[in-house]
Order: structure tokens, then C-alpha cells, then sequence
């Protein structure tokens, strides 16, 4: 909202500078966005006559002026403008001058002609023919009259004002007004607040009683309906002082009538609207319910389709204005218009916001409605127009109104205490300042019931909380001492979740991944993408009923598309290797379509490419594990049936026979479809398992007391068999004094025969309680050697 | 003897001068001191002479002997120290080359400001508090005072999944849902991912970080809000930091407050970053309106309290002086190794 200040300070005097002005009024609650200082830059413009007018010797298109512009002597200025003679009064920016949009103005040549200055056109001052209709549209300005030489054109033409932009909230839609932050700019400043004198004369013949009639046939929608006639309208451009205001504000001046509805609308935030009444069937208005698939064309020229949930103004024949939102073509003010027909109603705030929306058609008007407006405004406001109407003598305002308000909004009361109010702030104001502070902002104080009457503009104020926040804002938020709550003390912690959580991202950073953070709702295109079947679960998703697109409509199901798509941004911009993880969720419905919450779903995510294999990503893990204490009882078990991962480089990872998660390289394929030109490795491990299965306080083990004994042996065996089912046979085989089984070679080659392998291990022995004999390693050994053969029919080789 | 004594004196300590390797100087030692060596063999003679010379000779050449074996000392230590620097030198590397190890990640920008803001109010007694990002409409708007078309539900842009069921705007049902569990005092804070339908730029998105805090006990007042929220302020942004409070509108608090902290980049002189105003808004606060606790099912007139909430992408952006929110999410690893 922007207000002009020399309107505000029609209704209250601040003497504060601008800047002051917007700081106090800021921390008072109406907060300044900025405020921009009307034809600011404009320096040494004066006003100037024309005396002479002559052609340049060397250009066509130039003439050479000479100016008396007050300056004791004349100046010569070479100008292209086409409009001026002799005699034309003008502005003149003289030699070292500066133009609304900052351009300095120095004596120079023009074809050799020596210029000393310029002559200015409105869009030089910063204006345009809105301001100034009377201006030439690519000229010279010429004053319509003679005005005194030698004067800044800002006063003279009144272009100087300071325009501040406030950000209103919601709760305040007496706010967005003039009067309303007048008001406010009293009770900042305790100083007087002077609501514009609203007195109509009603020179008009007949009463509009007469001649007009309304219904209104859903009160609930409309609480009040207010209609005005003016007859013998003059249409035409409105002054000068309603044309700046306006456009100050950021309104586009229209004509007297149009100017009039807009210039009350923001002067007390009532919106208006002006019908032409020869339009109006019956002179009889009707607000009513739109029907489904009524069709009004509306002033900006499109035809909307309307439903039953809108509210209309309308005629016994047809609908002349969308209630709230924008008036109709067909009743619009004309040139020709002779008697108009003022409407100053209320609406439904809410009703007015949606349909709006509906239409896609938010106006300062619907704006204003939305925010759900007093109905009492609505008098003040038909009055003020008409007020306005007879000042600018365009019309004839006829006696009396027509005013439908079936029941009348009244004030309420309001009990305070202020030991309650002082308690919540934490402050010690007396009563007497919390009383003169609800005079300041227009409530009546009964002291002896400790009551306060709310005016009806202000129904944000509901409840003793709402009052304590009128106290602080006038006594001060900064003046409110700050202290730290003793109260019962409590403990700040995580949550057990929580901090496994941090373990997890901990290692991974330490194991060189960097933390990602991708976006949780996704295309469904996804699972094409990834290779999932038609017909998996994965597919059942959370759907987005109004997405931003296609592309962010359901919430993801896999938490790998986003990260993935993150491996391809650093493959393309050739970043050599790239290791990422995430702690995030996946959403899974528990119905579709979504009927209760979904279950939502902790992973993390590893995704990384570079010079590594499978065991470089495995390894992350099985540190993680050991980290949680729980590497012990986590299996790796091959895996063939994940859509989008390589089915002979994939492991489940599963504790207790529970899966939770895998571990592997990309899907090739997979890897074509996200531009991924190398391979990728993903994990995906389940939150929950972590949480469950992790042991956080480990038992310690004494440190070994005796020598331990390493044997050696390396074995061939088939391809298939796996080193876990190696390592199984040597653990349970090998038996009390096994301390620990290393893999520390696995060869295929020339030496060895096609299908097979040769596996190497260091199995280590230790005794707890003594030095372990020769007798007890044979011992051991042979069976591990035997059990080997038997169950995998292992071969040992010689070294 | 004596001058021979005196002779070979000489002689040794010349000879020790000009040593300048550990060869050289067994071969002295041997050549002086050793069993055939000079000291020794005039030693052999001392039977010739007399008694009375014979102490005072023996005397002198003792203090020789001595002598020579303390240059000789010395002179091994000088050898030693000249081979140790030699080898030194010889040693010397290129301190500069880069160092070679163990490749750490880094955390996300994000993660840091919120590890850091989490424990600070930690630090204060806040526990961590989480809630559904698919929320229900009853705890993101209806049980924070925001009834059905409320201006405010409107200004959130809300995705709906159906009529109840939408991804939350805010972190505030967080808020409702601990007040809910009945356990008070209540002090948590609750990061988390919030939604609203905002296009992708460099300073929007439809997904996006806040955190939010909350305190109800018995008596707490505005002053312990502002109080708390200066200590997070300093905590977060250094000691010097001031901060400001200004009247606003949420449906949830009242009064409500935003509040502004001096512009970490001028200390409050005004620039760019915070556009001459000295200040930068943070965060919205407020006391917590007395609907909602009774709402939650707590008695507003034996309890109050306050809650707050902020943006955190704006806050890390702030920090790190990244100009564009989309680099938040694209994850390139030239961009998080920075952190």
C-alpha cells in the first residue's frame, strides 16, 4: 500500500523527518517496505518564457530559443520540440541541472549553436499525461496560464511528495487506508487525529429513495448495501491535486467520476463503484447468487463465467457487476452518462477472495474485501463521494440514499486486567498509561468495569491478548526488558533418532562423502526412469492434487532419483569423481488414493562415482556398522532383483533375515537414462534398522594377554562360492581360540583352472587364558581343512 | 720430556683443528692417545727418569692426556653436529606440495546452520522436536488459529494432497503436536522441510528449511521471549549483535512480533546486504495466542508462552554470501566441498 504523505498528514500533523517517520511507524506495527521521494532528483528546473524563437542555421529539425527565465539575463536554448511560440511559459532546466531520472543538464554545442540548458517535457519531470492532461503528448510542457519566472517547477507544479510503502497485515484492514494509518500515526506520535469532515449538501432534486430500489437477496454474502444518485454528471479529467494523489498511490486517474470511487477507496479503505444508472433495468439492484454458467463481461473487456458459490450485482434482467471484484461492461460510466449510481456495500471477505481466484482476477477492490472490511465504513465512504462530487462540481448529488443493512455490526466490550496484561509482557505498566494508550487508538475506557469499548473497524482486537498487544506496540517492544525464563528447568537433547542420525552423517562425511539435499516430491516419470516395473508398489504414491507441474507432483517413493540426477549435474560439469549422501525420507501411502498420513520413511542415500568399485562403497558401510556397534550382524547377500541396480554387483543388506536396504553399482541402463557416462554405485539403508539394531555402549573385551598364532592357507575353490561361505565353514570350524579370519587374496588366472579360484586367508588364534600350543593349531586346523573340503570341496594349494 | 710433552700438545691440538671427518679423528685418536700412539710411547720412558721428576712428568702428562681427550670430545661432537645438519639439508622438501590423506566430506550448508541454531537452543534446555511433512490440514492452519478461508491459508500457497491432507506450510504443527502429548513445561525447537507453491529461483522454492521454537510454562512472558531470542541472536551472529522487534500479525501468536537483528556485513551502519537499514529481519515470533493453547488443551490462564520461526535458506545464504537458493539443491561437489 502506498501512501502519499502529504495526504496522511491531511489527517494527522507529524513533524518527524521521513526517515524517522518510517522507523517509528515501523516499530509502532506498520511496516515501512520503503518509501521514494516524488520528482526526488529534480534540481535547478525553473520556470522560463519563451521571447524568441529562431532557425537553427545548420539543422532542419532545431530552432534556437532565447528564455527569460529569471536569471537577471536571457539564455539561449536549441531545442527540437515543434510546440512552442512565442510568449509559452515553460520549464526550463538551466545549466547544471538534474532531470527526474537523474540525466545532468550542462551548457553545451548543438550543431554548433551554444545551448545553455533545456526546455522540458512532463516525462522529463517524471510524469506523464496522466498528471497532466493539458500537456503536449512529444513536446514541450507549455502552463496553461502565466506563472512567475525564475520558480522551481516542483512547487509550481506541484511535483514533490514523499511516497511510502507500507506492508499491511492481514488483521488490519482498517490499515489499508489513509485514515487508518493517520489514525495510527496519531497513536505513535500521541498527538491529535483528525478524521476528514464529511458533510454532503445535496443540491440535487427528488431523493434517491424515489428513484432507485435494492434488494438484497443473501445477506450473509452482503451484510450492507448503500446506493447514492448523482445527476447531471460532467465527465472529464479530475484536478490536479486527485490526479497526483491517485497516482502517487499507484492508481491510473481514469476520469472524475472513476477518480472519485478510487480516491475514497484509498483515502478509507471502502471500495466503490459508479454505475451508469440509465443502464440499470427497473433502477432496481439486486445482489444475488450468480447462476451456474451466467456469463458477464467485465470492464477489462473478457468475458467470465460465473457459478453459483458468486456473488453479482445485478438488474432484473442481468447481471451489471461482479460483486467485490469488478464491475460490468455493460453498465460502465460513459462519456454520455448523466446520472450515476454510487455503490458503497460490504462483502463477504472470504466469499470476495474466492471468487476472485476463480476468475483469476484480483483487484485493488477484491484486495480490500478480502481482508473483510467494517460495513459501518460503507456510510462515510457513499458520503465522502459524494462530498468529493459536489467539491469538484461534476454533479448534482440528490438528496437522500437507499441503505440495506440488516443488521448492524455494533461495538463490543472487551474486559481487561492489566496484572493479566503486565504478567504475558513481562512488564510493570500502570493502568493509567494502558488506558490513555486505548484512548490513542480510539477505544472508549470504562476504568470503573475495566472495559473497553472496540470501534467496529477494528475486529482484530477479540480478546484480552489482542489488547495486550496494543499496549506493547505503544508502549514499546523494545522497551520490553528482556530476561531468561527460569521456570521448571528442562534438559536440551536430541531424541535417540536423532542423534544415531548424526552418526550416520558424521561417518559419511569422514568416509569423504559430502551431504546432499535433493527435493522430495518428483515426476512420475521417475519410475520409468529407474527400470520399476508396471506393476510394483513403489508406484503407489502420494499424489499432489496441485502441483507446480507435472514434474513436482507425487512425493517420492525411492529416494534415489534425486540424488542420481545430482551424480549426472557433477558428471556434466566433469567433475572427476563425486560422492554424495542424504538423510532423507520416503513417503509411502498406506492407501491410494491418500486417505490418513502416510508413512514417512528415514533413508540414507549414497550415491558416488570415480575411480572405486563396489568394495569402496561396501566399505562406507561396514564402517558405518561398525560405528553403530552392529557390524557384526549384518549380512551382505547377493542380489538379482532390484530393478534399477546391476544384478551381479548387488548385495541386501539384512540383519536377523530382515532386509534393510542394498548396496551396489547402477543398473548400466539406469545410468544411460540419468546421462551418468561412467559407473555409479548406490546404498540405500534404512533409518529405522540403524535405530533398532545399533549398540551405542559396547562391552569392552580385555586386551589380549598371550601371543597369538597366524596360519596361512590358501584354497581353490569354484567361482560361485562366495568368500562368506568360505569364512562361515572357517568360523564354525576352527573352534574357541579363532580370534579373526582375513581375506587377504583372491586370483583367477593362468595358473588356475577355468571355473575356479584360488582364496587366500590369515586365520589368527589366541588363547585368552594361556600360551596356545603347536597341538591346539594342528588341531584346529585340520578340521577347518577337512570342513573346507567337505562342504565346498575346497582344494588346498601349496605355496 | 717435558718438551716433548709439550710438543705433542701442540701437535694434537693442531692436528684436532683441522679435523673434519670421523675418520680422520680415530685416526688421531689413535695416532695420540692409542697404545702405540705418541702420548703412550714417551709414557715408556718415564722409568728413566728420577724420582722427584717422575710425579711431576707424570702429573703433566695426565693433564695432556686429559686435554687431548676433551678436544677430541669436543671435536666429535663438532663432527656430529656438522653430519647432522648435512643430512638434514639433504632432506629438505617442498613444504608446499599439497598433503596427501584421508579425503573428508563436507556437510551441507544448510546442515551446518541448522547443527549450529539446534545447538545453541539446545544449549538453552530445547529439546529436538520432529512432525509429518504430509500433514493435515486441522494441525497446519486449523489448530494454529487459522480457520477455513483465512487470508493467511491463502497466502502460503498451500499443496493439497485431498481436502484434509496437504504437505505442511510451516513448522508450527510441530508445535500443536507436542503441546497435544500433554508434558509440560514444554521447551523444543523443530527444523524441518516446509512447502508452498512457489516456482523455482534464485530465491524461491517449493521446498524449503524453517525452524521453529516453542516455550509454555507457568509465567512466561514477552520479556522472556525477547530474552531468549537475544541469546540465540548473539550465539548465532556474535556478541556485538543487536536486535530489534516489531509489531506483526500471526494468527497462532499474539502479540506478535518480527525480529530484526543488526546486519552481520556493516554492524548496523546500513549496506547493501540490508538495504541501509542496518537491520535484517530473522524470524517471526510471538506469544503463543491463547486459542491455540486451549486448543491443544492447555489452560491459558495457567499457562503461557511464546513460539518463533525462520526461514533458514535465507539465513545460510546470508552466512556464506550465496546469491542463488538453486545451488542449495543441485549438489555439486565444487559447491559443498567449500563448507
Amino acid at each position: 500500500m502506498n501512501i502519499p504523505m502529504s495526504w496522511l498528514k491531511d489527517y494527522v500533523s507529524i513533524e518527524a523527518d521521513i526517515k524517522d517517520f518510517v522507523e517509528d511507524i515501523t516499530l509502532s506495527g506498520s511496516k515501512v517496505e520503503g518509501y521514494t521521494t516524488l520528482a526526488g532528483a529534480i534540481q535547478n528546473v525553473v520556470t522560463g518564457k519563451v521571447k524568441e524563437i529562431k532557425p537553427h542555421p545548420d539543422a532542419d529539425k532545431l530552432v534556437i530559443t532565447t528564455i527569460d527565465a529569471g536569471q537577471g539575463k536571457d539564455i539561449t536554448i536549441v531545442t527540437g520540440a515543434r510546440n512552442l511560440k512565442v510568449g509559452d511559459y515553460v520549464p526550463v532546466a538551466l545549466d547544471n541541472s538534474i532531470l527526474a531520472d537523474g540525466k545532468e543538464i550542462h551548457t553545451g554545442a548543438l550543431r554548433g549553436v551554444v545551448s545553455e540548458g533545456m526546455l522540458c517535457s512532463v516525462q522529463e519531470l517524471g510524469c506523464d499525461i496522466h498528471d497532466f492532461p493539458e500537456a503536449c503528448e512529444d513536446g514541450i510542457y507549455v502552463f496553461p496560464e502565466a506563472v512567475e519566472l525564475g520558480k522551481d517547477v516542483t512547487e509550481v507544479m506541484d511535483l514533490k511528495d514523499d511516497v511510502v510503502e507500507f506492508e499491511i497485515t492481514s488483521n488490519r484492514p482498517d490499515c489499508f487506508s489513509v485514515v487508518g494509518l493517520a489514525r495510527e500515526a496519531a497513536a505513535t506520535y500521541e498527538t491529535e487525529f483528525r478524521y476528514p469532515q464529511i458533510r454532503v449538501e445535496e443540491k440535487g432534486e427528488g431523493n434517491a429513495k424515489d428513484m432507485i430500489s435494492v434488494e438484497i437477496q443473501n445477506p450473509e454474502l452482503c451484510p450492507r448495501y448503500i446506493a447514492r444518485v448523482v445527476k447531471n454528471v460532467k465527465i472529464g479529467p479530475s484536478p490536479r491535486w486527485m490526479r497526483k494523489r491517485l497516482r502517487a498511490s499507484g492508481v491510473r486517474p481514469i476520469n472524475n467520476i472513476v477518480d472519485i470511487t478510487n480516491y475514497v477507496m484509498l483515502e478509507l479503505g471502502q471500495p466503490m463503484h459508479a454505475f451508469n444508472i440509465d443502464t440499470i433495468a427497473e433502477r432496481k439492484i439486486i445482489v444475488r447468487n450468480a447462476k451456474d454458467g451466467e456469463t458477464i463481461t467485465t470492464l477489462d473487456g473478457n468475458e467470465r463465467k460465473l457459478d453459483s458459490s458468486m456473488l453479482v450485482i445485478s438488474d432484473p434482467q442481468k447481471a451489471v457487476a461482479v460483486a467485490g471484484v469488478m464491475g460490468g461492461e455493460n453498465s460502465m460510466i460513459s462519456e454520455e452518462a448523466e446520472a450515476i449510481l454510487f455503490e458503497s456495500a460490504n462483502f463477504n471477505g472470504p466469499n470476495v477472495r474466492i471468487t476472485a481466484k476463480k476468475l483469476g482476477l484480483r483487484t485493488d477492490a477484491s484486495g480490500k474485501y478480502e481482508k473483510g472490511l467494517d460495513p459501518n465504513l460503507a456510510l462515510d465512504a457513499v458520503n465522502r463521494a459524494a462530498q468529493l462530487v459536489e467539491l469538484l462540481g461534476v454533479g448534482e448529488v440528490v438528496p437522500g440514499m437507499v441503505d440495506c443493512y440488516p443488521n448492524e455490526r455494533k461495538p463490543w466490550k472487551l474486559s481487561y486486567s492489566p496484572e493479566w496484561i503486565n504478567r504475558l509482557l513481562g512488564t510493570d505498566i500502570s493502568e493509567e498509561e494502558m488506558i490513555a494508550i486505548f484512548e490513542r487508538i480510539g477505544l472508549q475506557v470504562d476504568a470503573q468495569a475495566k472495559e473497553v469499548l472496540i470501534p467496529t473497524y477494528r475486529p482484530d482486537l477479540e480478546a484480552q491478548a489482542d489488547l495486550a498487544e496494543e499496549v506493547a506496540r505503544f508502549y514499546g517492544y523494545n522497551k520490553i526488558v528482556p530476561t531468561l525464563a527460569a521456570g521448571t528447568p528442562t534438559v536440551g537433547k536430541k531424541t535417540y533418532k536423532q542423534s544415531i542420525v548424526s552418526m550416520i552423517k558424521d561417518t559419511m562425511i569422514s568416509s569423504g562423502l559430502c551431504e546432499a539435499m535433493t527435493f522430495s516430491f518428483e515426476s512420475p516419470k521417475v519410475f520409468d526412469k529407474l527400470n520399476i516395473p508396471a506393476d510394483s508398489p513403489l508406484r503407489k504414491t502420494v499424489v499432489i492434487s496441485n502441483p507446480l507441474g507435472e514434474d513436482f507432483s507425487i512425493m517420492r517413493t525411492v529416494s534415489i532419483h534425486g540424488i542420481l540426477n545430482s551424480l549426472a549435474t557433477n558428471f556434466n560439469r566433469r567433475n572427476e569423481e563425486a560422492g554424495l549422501f542424504e538423510v532423507g525420507k520416503v513417503y509411502l501411502p498406506k492407501a491410494v488414493p491418500v486417505t490418513e498420513l502416510p508413512e514417512e520413511k528415514e533413508v540414507l542415500t549414497i550415491a558416488r562415482y570415480g575411480n572405486m568399485d563396489f568394495y569402496d562403497i561396501k566399505g562406507v558401510l561396514e564402517q558405518l556398522f561398525i560405528i553403530l556397534g552392529m557390524d557384526n550382524k549384518v549380512d551382505f547377500i547377493p542380489e538379482k532383483s532390484i530393478a534399477w541396480m546391476h544384478p551381479g554387483r548387488t548385495a541386501t543388506l539384512a540383519v536377523n533375515g530382515k532386509t534393510f536396504g542394498y548396496v551396489g553399482e547402477l543398473h548400466p541402463q539406469v545410468a544411460v537414462n540419468y546421462g551418468i557416462g561412467t559407473k555409479a554405485y548406490i546404498a540405500v539403508v534404512e533409518i529405522e534398522t540403524l535405530i533398532a539394531e545399533a549398540v551405542l555402549v559396547k562391552a569392552y573385551k580385555a586386551l589380549p594377554k598371550f601371543p597369538g598364532i597366524t596360519r596361512d592357507i590358501a584354497m581353490l575353490v569354484k567361482d560361485e562360492i562366495t568368500v562368506k561361505q568360505i569364512e562361515d565353514v572357517i568360523k564354525n570350524n576352527a573352534g574357541e581360540y579363532l580370534e579373526k579370519v582375513t581375506l587377504f587374496d583372491v586370483y583367477k588366472g593362468s595358473q588356475i583352472e577355468k571355473g575356479y579360484k584360488s582364496v587366500a586367508y590369515s586365520i589368527d588364534f589366541r588363547g585368552a587364558d594361556r600360551t596356545l600350543t603347536e597341538q591346539d593349531i594342528a588341531k584346529a586346523m585340520q578340521q577347518v581343512l577337512s570342513s573346507l573340503a567337505e562342504t565346498l570341496g575346497a582344494q588346498l594349494r601349496d605355496k | 720430556m717435558k718438551e716433548k710433552l709439550s710438543l705433542i700438545h701442540t701437535k694434537a691440538l693442531e692436528t684436532l683443528k683441522e679435523i673434519s671427518q670421523m675418520k680422520e679423528l680415530e685416526e688421531a685418536k689413535v695416532r695420540f692417545l692409542g697404545k702405540k700412539g705418541e702420548l703412550t710411547s714417551v709414557l715408556k720412558e718415564m722409568g728413566k727418569l728420577s724420582q722427584e721428576e717422575r710425579p711431576l712428568i707424570g702429573q703433566l702428562a695426565n693433564d695432556v692426556r686429559q686435554d687431548i681427550e676433551k678436544r677430541l670430545e669436543e671435536a666429535k661432537k663438532r663432527l656430529l653436529a656438522a653430519e647432522m645438519e648435512a643430512k638434514l639439508a639433504s632432506e629438505t622438501i617442498d613444504v608446499t606440495m599439497p598433503g596427501r590423506g584421508a579425503q573428508c566430506g563436507h556437510k551441507h550448508p544448510m546442515s551446518i546452520v541448522i547443527d549450529e541454531i539446534t545447538n545453541i537452543f539446545m544449549g538453552m534446555g530445547y529439546e529436538v522436536a520432529e512432525g509429518p511433512e504430509v500433514e493435515k490440514d486441522y494441525y497446519n492452519f486449523e489448530a494454529l488459529n487459522i480457520p477455513a478461508n483465512h487470508p493467511a491459508k491463502d497466502e502460503q500457497d498451500t499443496f493439497y494432497i485431498n481436502g484434509d491432507i496437504l504437505l505442511r506450510t510451516q513448522t508450527s504443527p510441530v508445535q500443536v503436536r507436542t503441546m497435544e502429548k500433554g508434558k509440560l513445561p514444554i521447551r523444543v525447537i523443530c527444523p524441518g522441510k516446509v512447502y508452498r507453491a512457489d516456482e523455482v529461483d534464485a530465491t524461491h522454492s517449493p521446498i524449503f528449511h524453517q525452524l521453529e521454537g516453542l516455550v509454555v510454562d507457568r509465567g512466561i512472558t514477552m520479556g522472556d521471549l525477547k530474552g531468549a531470542l537475544a541469546v540465540f541472536a548473539k550465539e548465532l551472529f556474535g556478541e556485538d549483535t543487536k536486535v530489534r522487534f516489531r509489531p506483526h500479525h500471526f494468527p497462532f501468536t499474539e502479540p506478535s512480533a518480527e525480529m530484526d537483528v543488526t546486519c552481520f556485513a556493516c554492524g548496523g551502519k546500513g549496506c547493501r546486504v540490508c538495504k541501509g537499514e542496518g537491520y535484517i529481519e530473522l524470524l517471526g515470533c510471538g506469544m503463543v495466542h491463547p486459542k491455540v493453547l486451549k486448543m491443544s488443551g492447555i489452560d491459558p490462564e495457567e499457562y503461557s508462552g511464546f513460539a518463533f520461526g525462520m526461514g533458514l535458506e535465507r539465513v545460510t545464504m546470508q552466512r556464506y554470501g550465496i546469491t542463488d537458493l538453486r545451488l542449495l539443491f543441485e549438489n555439486d561437489v565444487k559447491f559443498l566441498k567449500q563448507f
